[in-house]
């Protein structure tokens, strides 16, 4: 089937998701308060999504009879989604005994380990 | 006769055992009789024996298999000839008495070291009758190595005295080196033959499959061997150590038998030895060098039993130079001779030190023939044979000695004739500065003065009456037409030998000439010795050349300054530096290595969680960028 | 089923041992299953030593094609007997021992044993390689929990140098598998490998042997594990322990790779030749009885393996007889050691010195030990000497070139040097006057002289009578050379 009539081509979203990915890399790297981490983490995740269920969309079917667009990235997606929804309820947890523990959701104060 | 046979090795193992393991619960008289019993049980079975072969009947007798392994087998088996049986009479012989001189000489020991004592001596006589009834190398070398264990019990049977135990292990391990090399010989017989039965090497088929370097080669590690056990350059010196042990064992192991055993390994092995001219050569030479140095040594040396040791080690010099000039016979009755009159020496030597109590410098002794009447006879009488007064037992030995020198090399002769020479005078020195003159000792010794008792004079006699007459089975050829019967009772054991061994025949005249000589000389030296130092002892200690001759050479010194001090460094250096540092060094230096990797890799585990991340994506990108080059 | 007796009754007894609160009923459990032990074995290979009673399969890892096969030929049965014997000395001889928590060392002797047997016995590589770790890891405890103070370091050393060695063999074993698909020794033995392979395999292998046997230059860990380790632990190590490199050579290395056991050969036993030399020189240096013992036993173990190299029947069959002497000759000298540290607390010679006076029946069975140590004539020692220095001495040019050089030096280091530290021991520990620490000293008890009697006897009955016990090893000599006579294979080929 290829590409639809009107529909947007692909690059829009690989740009999209690249940008997304970026975003959220950058601010794993630069930010030190544990949430924003969090949440810039969710949105890599969320761009990978993003990426998958584009191309997933793009993809033609493999058997001629088969009229739908291929469905594996979007089952992937749903993988994601869920495994993001724990990761979320374990992070938070941490994430609130951190606070409870030292005040603070500052990063750079969970360096116990190193000694 | 395979009853008796090994019946007479297995009384003094008795012996041994009941001594040894009963010794907290026998009396001394019970350990007396059990040791000097075992050993007159021996003696009357080697008299039976020594008939039977007389008659004719030698004898190989197998036991059990002893070793057995590949193509090898070497039984347990004795064999009995005209060689074995005069070492038998010998051993059981002298050791007999020397047993009964013991019993009283050792009294004054604790009755379970009186028992160790005897154990230990009955355990040698053990060991010295497996050595010279054994029919293959190996039964004699456990004899070999056994006799090396007793003497080195028996030197440091007083075990507290430090110096006593050095002179045991150092007579241990200077036999071990020779028992090295007696044990190559060993393996190179087997790997060439396939066997070490004496009755099978021991003929010319089988000797002819070794070749000539072969031949020599064993037979110069045998006598190696032999220069160990038989105390010859260059490795003589443990044997005046070993005047440590007590007295009588100074006269069994260490006069009388022991240090007879290389020679009896040689004239077992004649027929290989003969093959080999140039082993015997250095044998010969050996023999001589062996004879003058320690004679030499003898001539300064003040501790009486010292004297007898070096004399000792010059006898057995001359016994190696009857062997190196093919004369089997000569050397075999010298060893005979030498065990009468050697042992008579010492155990009369004994009888001396008993008297003045312990003390052993003849310069604090003289004139104690006045009180030992007994002891001062059968001294003199031992000291005539040992000089070859002709007569005595000794002149015809050593007569025979310097005639098979005179036969192969006049040179041999006269270097023997000088060693004969000093032996007088030193035998003389002994006498007059022990017998004669004036008592120089102290006054309480002096007092203390007196005669042994029965069990130490008899032992003298009987020793004193053979070193007279024990001669006069071997009267040579040019007094007394066939009156040499030991040379005719041992001619199976050396037939073979005389086939091949060159014959220098010495005319009759000339022997009387060299005889003439020689007993006028010794005379001569006997006169010369007895009326010096009778008068006029060794008292100061020696300056210049006696000196040297006092200090031994300083041999022990070389000997101690170029092998044991450079074994020492070696050793102390693989120890403290090579084994510390370079081997355990390189374990440890990779397990440190890995340590150092570890704590270098460390600093990237920072805990910082953004460091983390960033390396992850460092990393990330990293492998994207390699993929992409990579590509191509 | 008596082969797997003598795994299961150690294994099960150790297993027990560690739930028995008590000390003594501990200590009389622990000697107990050693004893049953002794029994099984003594049965074994005396009256129903028939092969179905020695030999036992079973299927273990079906999919990897290796089986629980354990069989006793000539080499293990003397090997197993070794252990067997042994045990119940160690246990009566350290009877008066202290430890804190006797219940757990026993159990992990036990269990030592048991792995041991398992070495002994194993005809599998993988099951070979299991037992073989198994006989390490319970000494590996013991002596790190009992040993001396620098037990930690010292052990840690041990452990780590003899577990790379046994993971170098893991690796051999692995890929001789990977060429046969079979863990089994006949296919091992039917394997084959080409000659580059060979020579780089075999250095897996020998470098396993040669750190547990040890040879020089591997065997640093050795006096020092001698030294620290509670005493059982040191009779284990070198009585029977060392014999696992021994028997590895002789079963699963020679065989296994004839063409590289070959060409290595002279490498090998120059190796061992100087480790002789250079062990028998460092002992004369130690001060410390156990390290003098250590090295000692470097410097026989040396002489064993040249012995083996030379692939002479000779010499093979007098090292299996040597690895029993030797088993039973150091196992006395640690007994005896391990009295003299019990009574006056110090295994130093130069705060020792005569013993002999106040306990003369301790020093007659040190000098019946030590003597057997040089290898006199009518001790055991002896007989495995004359033979091993035979066969280095005759062996094939064909094989070695350098057959006397090797049996001299060998003989320097092992005849004249041996005696010369023997001696001094001897000297200075039994010798000359008491000193303030030895003059309370007293004779040993009842059970110690029973022990040190036992060893005593079998000393000189197997010095004097070896017929029997070298008998034994005929069958399995044989067949190792025959499977490892390259020269014959050669010949073939042509």
């Amino acid at each position: 089937m290829g590409e639809s009539e009107g529909a947007m081509p692909i690059n829009y979203y690989i740009v999209l998701a690249l940008a997304l990915f970026t975003i959220g890399i950058v601010g794993v790297l630069t930010r030190r308060n544990a949430i924003i981490v969090f949440m810039c983490i969710e949105l890599m995740l969320n761009s990978v999504n993003l990426l998958l269920v584009a191309f997933s969309k793009m993809q033609p079917a493999k058997d001629a009879a088969l009229t739908v667009a291929g469905t594996d990235g979007q089952l992937f997606v749903f993988f994601i989604m869920v495994v993001a929804a724990a990761e979320v309820s374990v992070g938070l947890a941490i994430i609130v005994m951190m606070y409870r523990n030292i005040h603070s959701v500052d990063i750079n104060f969970l360096n116990r380990l190193k000694h | 006769m395979k009853i008796e046979l090994i019946l007479i090795p297995l009384l003094p193992l008795v012996g041994f055992l009941l001594n040894g393991l009963l010794r907290n619960y026998l009396s001394k008289g019970l350990v007396g009789i059990i040791g000097s019993g075992s050993i007159l049980g021996s003696f009357i079975l080697s008299v039976i024996v020594f008939m039977q072969i007389k008659a004719g009947n030698t004898a190989i007798v197998e036991y059990f298999n002893f070793i057995k392994a590949g193509s090898l087998h070497i039984p347990f088996a004795f064999q009995a000839d005209q060689l074995t049986s005069i070492f038998l009479l010998i051993i059981t012989g002298v050791g007999f008495l020397i047993h009964v001189y013991s019993t009283s000489y050792m009294h004054e020991e604790e009755p379970h070291h009186f028992a160790r004592y005897f154990a230990y001596l009955n355990l040698f006589v053990f060991s010295m009758l497996l050595l010279v009834m054994g029919a293959n190398f190996v039964i004699m070398f456990i004899g070999w190595e056994g006799v090396g264990l007793c003497s080195y019990l028996l030197i440091g049977y007083w075990f507290k005295n430090k110096d006593y135990t050095k002179a045991a292990s150092k007579a241990f391990i200077m036999n071990r080196i020779g028992d090295l090399a007696f044990l190559i010989a060993l393996f190179m017989l087997i790997s060439k033959l396939g066997s070490v039965t004496f009755s099978e090497i021991f003929t010319t088929e089988a000797l002819a499959k070794l070749s000539g370097f072969d031949i020599t080669v064993i037979t110069t590690l045998l006598f190696v061997g032999a220069t160990g056990k038989s105390a010859q350059i260059p490795l003589y010196t443990w044997l005046p150590d070993a005047m440590a042990g007590p007295t009588p064992v100074s006269a069994l192991i260490h006069a009388a038998t022991m240090v007879t055993a290389g020679i009896y390994m040689i004239a077992r092995s004649n027929l290989m030895y003969s093959m080999a001219p140039g082993t015997l050569n250095c044998i010969a030479i050996i023999g001589v060098a062996t004879a003058l140095l320690a004679a030499s040594i003898a001539l300064k040396q003040n501790d009486i039993k010292k004297v007898l040791a070096y004399s000792t080690v010059s006898q057995l010099g001359y016994m190696f130079l009857a062997l190196g000039t093919g004369a089997y016979v000569a050397a075999v009755f010298h060893v005979m001779t030498h065990a009468f009159f050697k042992a008579l020496l010492f155990l009369g030597s004994g009888s001396v030190i008993h008297a003045m109590g312990g003390e052993q410098d003849m310069r604090k002794m003289g004139g104690l023939s006045k009180y030992m009447k007994i002891t001062n006879i059968t001294f003199l009488l031992g000291c005539l044979a040992i000089a070859g007064i002709p007569g005595f037992s000794g002149f015809f030995s050593k007569d025979e000695i310097l005639a098979g020198a005179f036969a192969t090399s006049p040179v041999l002769y006269a270097l023997g004739l000088i060693g004969a020479l000093m032996t007088a005078f030193y035998m003389f020195r002994l006498y007059a500065t022990t017998f004669k003159g004036r008592f120089r000792g102290t006054h309480e010794q002096e007092h203390h003065l007196h005669e042994s008792p029965a069990a130490i004079t008899i032992p003298l006699i009987v020793l004193a009456i053979l070193s007279v007459i024990g001669g006069y089975i071997g009267i040579p050829e040019f007094l007394m037409h066939g009156a040499h019967s030991l040379k005719e009772f041992l001619q199976p054991v050396f037939a073979q030998s005389y086939a091949i061994l060159p014959t220098h025949e010495v005319s009759h005249s000339t022997e009387w000439m060299l005889t003439g000589i020689s007993s006028l000389l010794i005379i001569i030296m006997v006169v010369l010795a007895w009326t010096r130092f009778s008068k006029k002892p060794d008292i100061e200690d020696a300056k210049g050349f006696g000196k040297l001759l006092q200090d031994k050479w300083y041999v022990d010194e070389i000997y101690h300054s170029i092998i044991i001090k450079p074994l020492n460094a070696i050793s102390a250096f693989f120890n403290n530096v090579f084994e510390k540092n370079i081997i355990d060094g390189i374990v440890n230096g990779v397990g440190r290595l890995v340590n150092y990797g570890g704590r270098q890799l460390r600093w990237l585990q920072s805990g910082q969680t953004g460091a983390y991340i960033l390396m992850m994506v460092v990393s990330v990108l990293l492998v994207f960028v390699l993929q992409f080059f990579m590509r191509k | 089923m008596i082969a797997l007796l003598l795994i299961l009754i150690p294994l099960l007894g150790g297993i027990i041992t560690f739930f028995i609160k008590k000390e003594e009923g501990a200590r009389t459990w622990s000697l107990l299953a050693a004893i049953a032990t002794f029994i099984v074995a003594i049965l074994g290979f005396t009256i129903c030593n028939s092969a179905e009673s020695l030999t036992y399969k079973a299927p273990w890892m079906g999919l990897l094609n290796s089986s629980f096969s354990i069989a006793a030929d000539g080499m293990g049965a003397m090997l197993c007997m070794l252990t067997a014997i042994s045990f119940p000395i160690i246990f009566v001889s350290t009877w008066n021992t202290r430890y804190s928590n006797a219940k757990n060392f026993l159990g992990l002797m036990l269990l030592t044993q048991a792995g041991l047997m398992g070495v002994f016995l194993a005809m599998d590589a993988l099951l070979f390689y299991f037992f073989w770790e198994l006989a390490l890891i319970p000494v590996y405890f013991i002596c790190s929990q009992w040993g001396g103070e620098k037990r930690i370091k010292v052990t840690f050393k041990f452990f780590i140098y003899t577990f790379v060695g046994s993971l170098l063999m893991l690796v051999g074993i692995l890929y001789i598998y990977s060429k046969t698909n079979s863990f089994d020794i006949t296919a091992f033995y039917n394997a084959q490998l080409p000659f580059d392979q060979q020579m780089w395999v075999f250095w897996l292998f020998f470098l396993a042997f040669a750190i547990k046997m040890p040879i020089f230059p591997f065997h640093t860990w050795q006096p020092d594990a001698y030294q620290q380790s509670p005493t059982a632990a040191t009779m284990v190590l070198s009585g029977i322990m060392v014999k696992m490199g021994l028997l590895g050579l002789l079963r699963w290395l020679l065989p296994v790779l004839p063409v590289a056991s070959y060409s290595w050969g002279d490498t090998v036993s120059t190796m061992a030749v100087i480790g002789i030399i250079y062990a028998s020189l460092v002992a004369l240096q130690q001060n410390d009885m156990k390290r003098l013992v250590a090295y000692s036993s470097i410097a026989h173990i040396g002489l064993m393996c040249l012995a083996v190299f030379t692939e002479n029947k000779s010499a093979v069959q007098g090292t299996m007889l040597q690895m029993f002497s030797h088993g039973i000759n150091i196992l006395g000298m640690w007994v005896i050691v391990e009295i003299i540290e019990r009574k006056f607390g110090t295994t130093k010679m130069s705060e020792l010195g005569g013993i002999a006076k106040k306990a003369p029946a301790l020093t007659i069975f040190f000098f019946i030990i030590a003597l057997a140590n040089i290898a006199l004539p009518l001790t055991n020692a002896f007989i495995g000497e004359f033979l091993m220095f035979n066969g280095i001495l005759g062996v094939d040019p064909n094989i070695s070139k350098y057959g006397i050089p090797f049996a001299v030096l060998a003989g320097i280091g092992i005849v004249i040097l041996g005696a010369v530290y023997t001696l001094k021991m001897a000297r200075s520990v039994f010798l000359g006057e008491t000193n303030s620490l030895t003059e309370s000293g007293t004779d040993i008890a009842f059970h110690e002289k029973a022990i040190l009697g036992i060893i005593a006897v079998t000393i000189i009955v197997a010095g004097i009578y070896p017929h029997h016990l070298l008998h034994s090893f005929e069958d399995i000599t044989n067949s190792i050379l025959n499977k490892s006579d390259v020269l014959h294979l050669l010949k073939t080929k042509h």
